[in-house]
Formats: C-alpha cells, sequence, structure tokens
C-alpha cells in the first residue's frame, strides 16, 4: 500500500476514540478524530477522507442526518455505529446511503474487517474482478458459472439474480428491501417471503450446513450478507 | 275497630314464608360450602362432612369430585361410592360430565357435586351445573355443594374491580338463597398463598400468570371479606324468612338497625348525622326515613329542598334513604321498622308548640306509645343545618295556562245544556249534581285552581237558569239559598280533595319517573369504568332530561378544566371560569342566578362525595333568568351525586392501581439492586484485576499468561454485556412499550443468527441442531425471537456440564410450530419448573455453588415469546437427566407452502 488510508473517525464518546485511535493506527490508517456531526461534515470536507467511521447517537445533529449531509459532499464510504434492537435505524441509515454498519460493542477484528470490504469496493468500482472466490464457492458473473468444490451448481434464474446482488456487494449489508428492489421490481419491496424462500433455497445448493450457514450470513431485522471474498 | 283486626293480619304467617317453608319440605336440602379463592379447601371440607354423615348412617354417594391431584383429598374420597361420570366428546375431546340420570337412578339420600358454577360440556341436558343441582334438589335428594364468591352474579362485578379478573361462569344469586345451609371455608390470605407457592392450589396452566396476580394479600383479603358478609347476610335472610314463617313479627335483636324519622325541620340534618355515629358505634346498618303525607304538596320549595338534601346527606354518609307515602307519620314510621327488623328509631326533638300538639297530636309521643320493643332515641335537632340555597329557581310547576279555563267554561255550559234537557222532561229536585259532575271531571284533570273556578261558574249558572226566580242572579226561596250554599260548600270540598289526590298521584309517577331515569342511570355507570364514558353518559342524561347545555370541570394538576359537556364543543370564557373555579374553591354554587358571580353565563355547583368536592359542573340555558325548577334541581341533585361517587370511584381504582405498581416497582428496584450490585461487581472485578495484573507483568511476558488475562477480560466483558441487554430487554417489557415487528421468518434463519450470537457460550458444548424439512415460514418478530432463543442456549450451556451435547431443534406440531432447547444438565427441580420464569428466580445448585446469571433471561425470553402470542414451557426430560425448554408459535393461517407458491420465479 503506497499511502496510508484516513479513517475519520466520528464518536461523542471519548473512551470509544481513544481505542478506536489507538487500534487504527495500529492496523495502518491514518486517523482523525470528530466529537459532533457539524464537526464531522466539516472534517469531511476538508480532510476528505477515505471512510467515516460514525456514532448515530451524536449530541448536536441526528446521525442520520449527517448521513444525508454527507452525502450530498461526497461518496466516501460510511460505517455505522450502531446498538443492539435498533433494528430499523439500521435500515433507514443504510437506505440514506450508510455502507455498513457495526453493532456496539464489537471487537476490532469486526471492525477492520468492515472497513476493508468498504474500501475494497471503492477500489473495484473502477473495475470489479468478475470472480468471487470464498472458500469452495465461486462466482464467475461473466460466464454465469457457479461452482463448489470445482464441481458446478445449478441455480434458477432468480437464484442467480439474487446471488449475483449479493456477490457484487460482497461483504456489504443489503438489506430485505435493496434486494426485492433490485431484484422484483420496487413492486414487490415489501414480499420479504420470496426472499426468504430464495435464501433458503441457495443456501440448500451452497451451503454444507444450510443452518449453519459458512457464505451467506443473515444479519437479523436488517438484512443479508455474502462474506467477503478471501 | 279495624286497629286490632290489622295488627292480627300482620302477625299471621305471611303465605309466600309458608309456601317456601313447605317446598322446603319436601325437597331436598342444599348446603353450600363457600369459599373466598380457589385453594380454601373447599371440596376436603365438604368430603369431611360427607364422611361424617356417612359414619352416621346417611346414604352418600359422589356425583362429581375434582381432587385436582391432591393427595389428601383423593384419601377421603376413597371410602365414598362414586357414581361413574358420563364421557362427552366435544370437538375431539373426551369431556367426564356428572352423570344426572345415573344419580337420579341410585337416588341416594345425599350426593356429593363439587364446583357449583361448572358449565356443562355442550349437549347435556343443562347447561350449567347448578341447574343438574336443582333438579335433584327437586327429586328430594339433599346436595352438597362447593363454590368461590366471584361465581356469585352480584358480586361479579365486585370482584372484577377487586381482582382486575372477570370470571365467565356465574351463577344466580337465588342458588344461595335456596340453600338450607351455608359454611364458609375460610383460610388466612398468608395461608391460602402459602398453599400456593406449596403447589397445593390446583390452577389451570393457561391462567397461571394472570393467577399470581389475583392471589396478592389484598385481592384475597377483599375476597375473603366478600365470601363471608354474603355468608351473614344470607343468615340474616334466613332469621327474616324463619320469623316470618313463625309469625314472629320484628325484630330479633341478632344486628342491630337503625333508623332516623326525618320532616322538613331544619334540625333533621342532625338526626342523619346523629343516626350515623350511632349505627357506626352499633356496626349497624341504618336507613333514613321521609314519609310523604299530604302536607308535602304544602310545602314551601325551601322546605321541600331541605327534605330532598337531608336524605342526600343521608346517602353521603352511607345510609339508606326511603321515601314513603303515608298518612300517619308514627304508624307508616313503625310498619316500616318492624318488616325491615329496626331495632333502633331516631326522631328529632319537636319544634311544635303545646297548642299544635294539641290539635294534630305528636309524632314522638305516638311513636314511643306504640314502639313495643323498638327503642326510640329523641335526639337534639340543634346542631349545623344544612345550609339554604344560594341559588334561584325558576318558578316551579306549569306556566299559566288558559286552556284549563276554557275547557272548564265548556264542561259547565255543557252541563247547564245537558241539565236543562233533563228539565225540560222530567223534574228533578237534584238537578244541581249535574254540575258536580263537570267539577269533579274538571278537578281530575287540571287540579285545584280550575276546578274552584268551575265552582264559582256552576254556582252562578245554576242560580241563573234554575232557581226562581230565573234568569237572574237573585234568589227567592230561603230554601234555595242553604241549598245553593251547602251546593257549594260539597263542590268545594269535593274539588279540593279530588284535586289533591290527582296532585298525589302525579307526584308519585313523578318520582316513579325520577326513580326510573335515576335507577337506569346508576346501572349505565356501574358498567363504565372509564372516567371519559362515565361523564359523557352524565352530560348526555343531564341534557337529554332537563333540557340544558352543560359542561363538566374537574381537577388536572391543580387547576379545574373542562373535561366533559353536551352538547362537546363548550369553551368558556372569563366569567364562566371564575365563577367555575369559585365554586372548585368554596364547594359552593356560583354563577348565573345565584348569589356570587351572577353575571356569569352559566351556574356552577359542586359534585360532592361524602369526601369532599370532587369536580364542577356548569348549566346553561337558552331561556334567560334561572335556569332550573326545585324538582329539576332536586333531580340533577341526585344525579349530580352518583356520578361525584363514579368519579370518586374511579379515582380510587386509579389510586389503588398506582399503589400496587409502585409496591410492584419497589420490590423490582430492591432485588434489581441487589442483582446489579452482585451480577454488575463480579464481571467488573476479574476485568479491572486482570488489567491490573497485566500491568505488573514485567517484560518479557508470558505468552501464555498474557492470553489467559486476555481472554478473561473479553469473556467477563461479554458477560456485562449480556447482563446490561438483559436489564434492557427487562424495562422494554416491563414499560409494556415492546415494539413488535411482525415478518416472515424462516426458522432456520433465526437458529443460525442465535447460535451464531452464542457460538463462544457453546464453544465447550457439543451443539446439534436439527431443523426438519420444508418447515413452513412463520410470522414473527425476529429481534425478540432471536434473543429468546439466544437466552434459552445461554441457559442451557450455564447448567450442562462441558463436553455435553445441547439440542436446538424445531419442528411442526399440526398448526404450530415447536422451538426445543434441551440439555443434559441436572434438570429442573419439579417445584421450580414454573418459578424459573418469574424475574430474579434462580435455582441454587449444590449449596452456594450456583452458576453466574441474572435470574432475568427466562423471563425475558417467556415475556418475549408470549408478546407474540406463543408459550414457552420448560420440563425435565423423559429419556435422560436434563431440562427442555419448548417455545410453541402459532402458525399463520396462510402456511408456508403457499408462501412458496407465492413466489414468482
Amino acid at each position: 500500500m503506497s499511502k496510508a488510508h484516513h479513517v475519520l473517525v466520528v464518536d461523542d464518546e471519548k473512551s470509544i476514540r481513544r481505542f478506536l485511535n489507538a487500534g487504527l493506527a495500529e492496523e495502518g490508517y491514518e486517523v482523525s478524530l470528530a466529537e459532533t456531526g457539524s464537526e464531522a461534515i466539516e472534517k469531511t470536507v476538508r480532510e476528505k477522507p477515505d471512510i467515516v467511521i460514525l456514532d448515530l447517537g451524536l449530541p448536536d445533529i441526528d446521525g442520520k442526518e449527517v448521513i444525508q449531509r454527507i452525502r450530498k459532499l461526497s461518496a466516501v464510504p460510511i460505517i455505522i455505529l450502531s446498538v443492539r434492537a435498533d433494528e430499523s435505524g439500521k435500515v433507514q441509515a443504510l437506505d440514506l446511503g450508510a455502507d455498513d454498519y457495526v453493532t456496539k460493542p464489537f471487537g476490532m477484528e469486526e471492525l477492520n474487517a468492515r472497513i476493508r470490504t468498504a474500501l475494497r469496493r471503492r477500489l473495484q468500482e473502477q473495475g470489479a474482478p468478475p470472480v468471487y472466490r470464498c472458500g469452495e464457492l465461486a462466482v464467475d458473473l461473466v460466464r454465469r458459472l457457479v461452482t463448489l468444490g470445482g464441481r458446478e451448481v445449478r441455480l434458477s434464474v432468480k437464484e442467480f439474480d439474487v446471488l449475483r446482488l449479493l456477490v457484487s456487494q460482497a461483504g456489504r449489508v443489503l438489506t430485505h428491501e435493496f434486494i426485492l428492489r433490485e431484484v422484483w421490481g420496487p413492486a414487490n419491496a415489501e414480499n420479504i417471503q420470496y426472499l426468504r424462500v430464495y435464501v433458503r433455497s441457495l443456501r440448500q445448493k451452497l451451503e454444507e450446513d444450510p443452518t449453519r450457514p459458512r457464505y451467506l450470513l443473515t444479519e437479523t431485522g436488517v438484512g443479508y450478507r455474502l462474506k467477503a471474498p478471501d | 275497630m279495624s286497629q286490632p283486626d290489622q295488627s292480627d293480619r300482620e302477625n299471621r304467617p305471611s303465605p309466600e314464608a309458608l309456601l317456601a317453608a313447605a317446598a322446603q319440605e319436601r325437597r331436598g336440602k342444599l348446603k353450600i360450602f363457600l369459599g373466598a379463592a380457589p385453594g380454601v379447601g373447599k371440596t376436603y371440607e365438604m368430603l369431611l362432612a360427607a364422611a361424617q354423615r356417612r359414619r352416621e348412617g346417611v346414604d352418600v354417594v359422589v356425583g362429581v369430585v375434582e381432587t385436582h391431584g391432591r393427595i389428601e383429598t383423593e384419601r377421603l374420597l376413597r371410602g365414598l361410592e362414586i357414581v361413574p361420570r358420563r364421557r362427552v366428546e366435544y370437538r375431539g375431546h373426551v369431556l367426564e360430565e356428572m352423570d344426572i340420570d345415573a344419580v337420579l337412578q341410585r337416588a341416594p339420600e345425599l350426593v356429593l357435586v363439587d364446583e357449583l358454577a361448572h358449565s356443562n360440556a355442550p349437549g347435556s341436558r343443562h347447561p350449567k351445573r347448578h341447574m343438574d343441582v336443582a333438579e335433584l334438589l327437586a327429586a328430594g335428594i339433599d346436595v352438597y355443594t362447593t363454590l368461590n364468591v366471584q361465581h356469585l352474579e352480584s358480586l361479579n362485578d365486585v370482584v372484577a374491580q377487586i381482582t382486575r379478573i372477570r370470571v365467565r361462569e356465574t351463577i344466580p344469586d337465588s342458588v344461595i338463597d335456596q340453600a338450607a345451609e351455608i359454611e364458609v371455608v375460610d383460610l388466612t390470605p398468608e395461608d391460602l398463598i402459602q398453599r400456593l407457592n406449596e403447589g397445593k392450589v390446583y390452577v389451570p396452566r393457561q391462567a397461571q400468570r394472570a393467577l399470581r396476580h389475583y392471589f396478592s394479600p389484598g385481592n384475597l383479603t377483599a375476597l375473603r371479606e366478600l365470601a363471608l358478609r354474603r355468608a351473614a347476610q344470607r343468615v340474616d335472610e334466613q332469621m327474616l324468612s324463619y320469623m316470618q314463617a313463625h309469625a314472629i313479627s320484628g325484630p330479633w335483636a341478632a344486628g342491630e338497625r337503625v333508623l332516623a324519622c326525618v320532616s322538613e325541620s331544619p334540625g333533621s340534618a342532625q338526626v342523619v348525622r346523629q343516626a350515623r355515629r350511632v349505627a357506626d358505634e352499633l356496626k349497624a346498618k341504618w336507613s333514613v326515613i321521609y314519609i310523604e303525607t299530604s302536607r308535602h304538596h304544602r310545602l314551601s320549595e325551601v322546605e321541600r329542598d331541605r327534605i330532598a338534601d337531608t336524605l342526600r346527606l343521608a346517602e353521603r354518609l352511607g345510609g339508606e334513604a326511603v321515601t314513603i307515602p303515608g298518612r300517619r307519620v308514627a304508624d307508616d314510621v313503625l310498619a316500616y321498622a318492624r318488616s325491615n327488623n329496626v331495632t333502633r328509631i331516631l326522631v328529632g326533638k319537636s319544634q311544635r308548640s303545646r297548642w299544635q300538639e294539641l290539635l294534630r297530636g305528636s309524632v314522638i309521643y305516638d311513636l314511643i306509645r306504640k314502639a313495643n320493643n323498638i327503642g326510640v332515641q329523641v335526639v337534639t335537632s340543634e346542631g349545623k343545618p344544612i345550609p339554604p340555597k344560594n341559588v334561584e329557581t325558576r318558578p316551579g310547576g306549569e306556566p299559566f295556562d288558559f286552556l284549563p279555563y276554557v275547557v272548564t267554561v265548556g264542561m259547565v255550559a255543557a252541563a247547564t245544556l245537558i241539565a236543562l234537557a233533563i228539565d225540560a222532561f222530567v223534574h228533578l229536585p237534584n238537578i244541581s249534581l249535574v254540575y258536580l259532575a263537570a267539577i269533579l271531571f274538571t278537578a281530575v284533570a287540571y287540579g285545584l285552581m280550575p276546578s274552584l273556578f268551575a265552582v264559582l261558574l256552576s254556582v252562578l249558572t245554576y242560580n241563573f237558569f234554575f232557581l226562581p226566580p230565573i234568569y237572574t242572579f237573585t234568589i227567592s226561596d230561603p230554601a234555595n239559598v242553604m241549598a245553593l250554599i251547602f251546593f257549594s260548600i260539597v263542590a268545594v270540598l269535593t274539588s279540593n280533595l279530588t284535586a289533591r289526590t290527582r296532585e298525589q298521584v302525579l307526584s308519585a309517577q313523578r318520582r316513579a319517573k325520577d326513580a326510573t331515569e335515576l335507577y337506569t342511570f346508576s346501572r349505565k355507570l356501574a358498567a363504565t369504568n372509564d372516567l371519559d364514558d362515565l361523564l359523557w353518559a352524565f352530560c348526555y342524561q343531564v341534557a337529554a332530561l332537563l333540557k340544558v347545555r352543560i359542561v363538566v370541570l374537574l381537577p388536572e394538576k391543580g387547576q379545574i378544566a373542562v373535561r366533559a359537556g353536551y352538547p362537546p364543543e363548550d369553551e368558556l370564557d372569563e366569567s364562566d371560569l371564575a365563577a367555575a373555579k369559585w365554586t372548585w374553591a368554596h364547594n359552593q354554587a356560583a354563577g348565573r342566578a345565584s348569589d356570587t358571580l351572577p353575571g356569569a353565563r352559566r351556574l356552577f355547583l359542586p359534585m360532592r362525595t361524602g369526601r369532599g368536592i370532587v369536580g364542577v359542573l356548569g348549566l346553561d340555558r337558552d331561556r334567560p333568568g334561572p335556569i332550573l325548577t326545585p324538582d329539576e334541581r332536586r333531580l340533577l341533585d341526585a344525579l349530580s351525586d352518583l356520578i361525584a361517587v363514579a368519579i370518586e370511584r374511579v379515582h380510587l381504582a386509579e389510586d389503588i392501581d398506582e399503589a400496587r405498581i409502585a409496591a410492584e416497582a419497589d420490590r423490582l428496584r430492591s432485588t434489581l439492586l441487589t442483582s446489579i450490585s452482585h451480577d454488575l461487581r463480579t464481571p467488573l472485578a476479574s476485568i479491572i484485576g486482570s488489567i491490573t495484573t497485566f500491568k505488573t507483568l514485567k517484560d518479557p511476558v508470558d505468552p501464555r499468561v498474557k492470553g489467559e488475562l486476555i481472554a478473561t477480560i473479553q469473556e467477563e466483558a461479554e458477560r456485562l454485556n449480556r447482563f446490561v441487554g438483559n436489564l434492557l430487554d427487562m424495562s422494554r417489557l416491563e414499560s409494556g412499550a415492546l415494539p413488535i415487528k411482525r415478518q416472515v421468518l424462516d426458522v432456520g434463519e433465526l437458529l443460525e443468527t442465535s447460535l451464531r450470537r452464542a457460538a463462544r457460550l457453546v464453544s465447550h458444548h457439543r451443539v446439534e441442531v436439527e431443523v426438519a424439512a420444508d418447515l413452513p415460514m412463520i410470522s414473527g418478530d425476529a429481534t425478540l425471537l432471536e434473543q429468546a432463543l439466544f437466552n434459552l442456549i445461554d441457559n442451557a450451556a450455564k447448567y450442562a456440564p462441558a463436553g455435553s451435547p445441547i439440542r436446538v431443534s424445531a419442528r411442526r406440531s399440526g398448526d404450530r410450530l415447536q422451538l426445543e432447547v434441551s440439555d443434559e444438565g441436572p434438570g429442573i427441580p419439579p417445584d421450580h419448573l414454573e418459578r424459573i420464569f418469574d424475574k430474579f428466580h434462580r435455582v441454587a445448585a449444590d449449596g452456594d455453588k450456583r452458576p453466574p446469571g441474572t435470574g432475568l433471561g427466562l423471563a425475558i425470553c417467556r415475556g418475549f415469546v408470549e408478546a407474540l402470542g406463543g408459550t414457552l414451557r420448560a420440563a425435565n426430560r423423559a429419556d435422560r437427566r436434563g431440562a427442555v425448554f419448548t417455545i410453541t408459535l402459532p402458525l399463520p393461517a396462510k402456511t408456508g407452502g403457499e408462501l412458496e407458491a407465492g413466489a414468482p420465479a
């Protein structure tokens, strides 16, 4: 890596800022800190960070509004820090343009993985590699070929559409509504049972133990996430 | 002489009482074992009594007895002959009911029938068991039965108000009145709660949570009092019926009853207050009686108001107010007193002068002379009289109406024509009787004034047309002068008498109508528990009855504000608000037509109960001047008393609720504090300890030690996190504001996410997952269900030894989905199977060595599952050691298959 990525951490809790600062610096990132929403927006403009880690509960401006304002100015990836039992808050933040979320309390490994995924996606947008590989699973989007341990897996058209969407954003959480809208069209954005049925059949074809999936993961109350490629 | 005749008739046994006694002799006798709540031991007592009767040689059989598996009860049952029950198939269930035909055929002397309030299975002969019992009694078989007091129809509302649980199976009160004997099976609330905790009280599974609240000491005390009081009341009734049957005219000095006589005299209020004090001392029931004689109609409005206020005062103080029309006050009071078993009569000191007493007699002397064995107490009537009204009223009655006088003229004219016609054919010496008919008719139809007018007209026309010289107003014959004078006297007397009768009839009708209105209204109020509904009913009733506009103001945050009105839009202007506030502050009327702030548009009256003012009502009418007639005012006062008491009742219920919630919150707070101090500090101690150890380590640090310390820190921090999560979940449940987001869910995904979250907790166990193929989708809240499953897995991991398997399975069972988490831990002691779901309940393992935890996880789990319409049960495994927890969820009517078919490919 020629130049260290710049991470902006926005949180009003001093202890959180302190350990994120230390942990991210350890990972080799260049870190700057912000306490409030307005400071976050200002620093996003001035310092042009490569990624923003944003706590949803800020003292001055609501975190969702911060996302909206940043989105008007920049396409920088945003990762939300949220709490359990606020699934609708997470979904709203994702709809407003946040890229991903981490639920507090979280471990550094988890956050680092999310940051890597987000940064990689930014790079891929210039030219995404057409083949996704993770463990035994490989998906070739160009040839529409799915293999598990080298053996071809036959998918229906809709199954492949769902998988393609997940692969194109691998490692990132996709909300139910987003997937439904993309695959079945806006009219079916609420018909979550379609999605559940197709995810179940995809798992039966791709996972060794469908009740303990390794690739296609459920994010309770939010959506699905395909494990980031190796 | 009619006097002794009458008293003889009164002392003869009343035919109704004799009939009832005769019916009792042929019929079987009913004995009820009455209890305050389930579990006091009614069935047990009944069986004991039955065993005793059997030893006495009575032929006893058991019709139906529920032992609910209680061993003591079953042992008692052993010596008794049991008539096999009838099996009834109903919707795939087999129900067992008493076989009434078999019992009738067996024809024992005494049959035991448990649970009188039971509803029979559909298709039985009678829908209710008490009807079966009635048939057995009619066949001459004695019946022993058991009953809980909350099943009595008349107490159903009261019990529901006390316990907040409405019992659906009720029996009419007449059943208890038919009982020859009632035995109250009594147990103190403390003992009963202990029995409940020891699992000795049978409680249907689905009602367990509700019943735990039901069995609070406060509820039980209230229920117990109800049961005892109902039985005591029955004893009183029995005594009355015995006395009537044996022609003993009352009273028997068993319970004291006090009766106060009131009149229009200002001292009556004092008599009422004195009666209340006496009754309180004697712990007796008390009533206040007013005898409405013909004098009543000659009383001034002020005096009538005073009577109404005196009676209301009595009701406010807890007495019963009675108004009886009558002729001789003393006789009527005593008749009422004897028939109601009164032991003491209170009467105010006379205010009549000697001269009046000589002329009209003295009620007090009459009372004392005729009272025989009833005590008569003359009380001084000096004291605070009820203040006179400070509100002007509209002149009462109908406004002056010409029509009756026009009709009267017509009547007299018609009488004249008829008399002339008769006179033309036959010579009738008493032709004046035709006029008398006209006068009587007018008196009946229109009352005194028109009839006096008719007298005058008749005298004149009679003189003019019939008394020689005719067609003049002079009279030549002195005999005719005498006749005319007597005719006038007779006419005035009859019209007066008739008019007074009419007045009495009318007032009786009015009173009956008012009483009906009040009764319907009070029924309506009793059925409502919501303040806004109450006020609405009241406003509507007043507006409809009195043709006025009304607003009701109640205190809100120390200020009074409009709470209801009819028509409903009403806002108060400045002067009205000032008058309303004055009324609220001084507990006196103010505003229009009163002597305070008469400039206001409305009249404001206080709404009072025995404890004081509860609100203010404001009245308004389009017509200028005073708003109400005295009669309307009295009706309004009565209505306002009813609503005031109802409002107070609602407030009391709220207060009780608040106190109950506060007490529960207090208990929870203290447990929480204990729990927090222990459960928060333990992990914190480990964390701080590990970190400080870490700091003191000297380089080079042993990687094994470092790894251990860090693992401890992480594990303890995660434990802390779970504890805080539990506290949050619990408070969400407790606040009652659990947000539920229903979605179509895949059970497999639920297992996946909860197991992923619990991965570190079960790292030392073998987790076996078993999901039935093609399970349908369910409808539920993903977050809540995931947490519920997580808590169950967490719980299993805590109790099951390391290395043992934890099984998580999902399968379909009919129209339900079952999620099971089972372990091979020590299992759950049988008496803890339900209690483990209580907040902060922990099963103490060997000594103090219990696994860490807060005792919240399972309570939350059950709370979440029940919020989603499911159930959570704990049991011990049948095949091996270990516990099994089962979540049962209803499947949506639209099954998974259809959902799958609905997905467009």
